[in-house]
């Protein structure tokens, strides 16, 4: 089945999506992030979208989810490299993901990652 | 066929009406005459009687099939000119119109003795010359709504202009009323300046924006919270008295986003996140009030 990667770098965890993302590896992302972030005993998260052009109500609301549960787990996340049209597109739903730290690019988000957790 | 008669007595009296009818249009252009000169005048009206004289030949009435082809592309070329050079609408269906005259004179004297021919053939020629008339009008409209949305779609970018103040900042000084469709174009340009320019703080001033209402405020925010989705953080300058009293009788919220008075202010603000900072007199005397007010 498809999965997408989780990378570990250091107390981080390093979650890139680079394919079109449909519900079911939304789930699927869920649910190994989450088991991932306790075996790990991670920190911090960062999601990476910048290779995401669509998005829909339902991966918007799946990436605030992903959000609110690493901070349950007590770690932080960063969702960086958000196209202008993912972002308006989230706007217009009415998802503004609070609460969700954001970046620019995955350079900036692992330095608030860093001040974050430090 | 009928307009066939018309066709050939056209063809047969061409000059002759032709200058008439130049006479009668340099009576009706009193006021655009010197927007127009005699030569281009004269070319016109000639290729567009040669086109009416072909579309006439086809035998067809109805000026809207294939033979008056050639006749309306003439027409679209003399209506749309006529707008840009600022024409009015009476005049350019007067271009039309007034070849009424010289041909019903040319018609009274060839078929003078047959007064049912005559009677016919000035029907044809008032409909086909009626419709033609029409159609420069509508043309005409047409030319002139286009430059409107041009310079309407010209607006909406030139209003936008967002400017790099510093490095990581970002200015966007928003001038005149904010609807729906001008907050697409802005949260566009903004979010575009962002990717490029990899800024993590926007400054929006509306000095500019006449009245902030609910919907204002909204797109506002909408804006401030697409910003925030790319990482960038938004500051809010330039609310004028009256403007802050407004937000605060509607009941909008603006907790959540950092609002300065001025755009120095905001640009201070922003400086010292960004962790940079400008030295010289004036500076150091701000940087002097600032403390002491603290």
């Amino acid at each position: 089945m498809e999965r997408i990667p989780i990378l570990r770098m250091g107390r981080f965890l390093l979650v890139s999506i680079q394919v079109d993302m449909h519900d079911q590896l939304a789930l699927t992302l869920q649910d190994d992030l989450t088991s991932r972030i306790v075996s790990d005993r991670a920190r911090g998260v960062l999601i990476d979208i910048s290779s995401l052009d669509v998005v829909d109500s339902f991966i918007g609301r799946m990436i605030g989810n992903i959000a609110a549960m690493s901070r349950v787990l007590d770690a932080q996340t960063v969702v960086v490299g958000m196209q202008p049209a993912v972002a308006i597109t989230l706007v217009e739903l009415g998802l503004v993901l609070e609460g969700v730290r954001t970046a620019l690019n995955v350079e900036k988000g692992m330095a608030l990652l860093q001040d974050a957790t430090e | 066929m009928k307009s066939k008669m018309l066709a050939d007595l056209i063809r047969n009296n061409e000059h002759a009406i032709l200058e008439d009818w130049l006479v009668e249009q340099q009576k009706s252009l009193t006021r655009s005459r010197d927007k127009i000169s005699d030569s281009e005048l004269r070319n016109e009206s000639t290729s567009f009687l040669k086109a009416v004289v072909d579309g006439l030949q086809s035998g067809e009435v109805d000026t809207a099939t294939g033979a008056w082809k050639a006749a309306y592309t003439e027409l679209e070329k003399i209506a749309t000119t006529r707008a840009r050079k600022g024409f009015s609408p009476t005049e350019t269906a007067t271009f039309v119109l007034s070849a009424k005259q010289p041909i019903f004179a040319r018609l009274a004297q060839e078929l003078g003795s047959k007064p049912a021919d005559l009677v016919a053939e000035t029907w044809t020629a008032t409909a086909v010359l009626d419709k033609l008339g029409l159609a420069a009008t509508e043309i005409y409209q047409r030319s002139r709504e286009e430059v409107i949305m041009r310079q309407q779609r010209e607006l909406l970018e030139l209003s936008t202009p967002v400017v790099e103040l510093w490095d990581d900042i970002l200015a966007l000084p928003l001038i005149g009323t904010l609807d729906s469709n001008r907050t697409q174009v802005v949260m566009e340009s903004l979010l575009q300046k962002i990717v490029e320019s990899g800024a993590s703080i926007a400054i929006i001033d509306i000095t500019g924006v006449p009245t902030v209402d609910t919907l204002v405020a909204q797109h506002l925010m909408k804006t401030v919270a697409a910003a925030r989705l790319m990482g960038a953080d938004c500051i809010i300058s330039g609310i004028r008295p009256q403007i802050a009293q407004t937000i605060v009788h509607l009941g909008v919220d603006l907790t959540a986003v950092t609002t300065k008075a001025s755009l120095a202010d905001a640009f201070r603000v922003a400086l010292s996140r960004t962790g940079a900072s400008i030295s010289g007199k004036g500076a150091a005397k701000k940087e002097g009030t600032n403390a002491a007010a603290a």
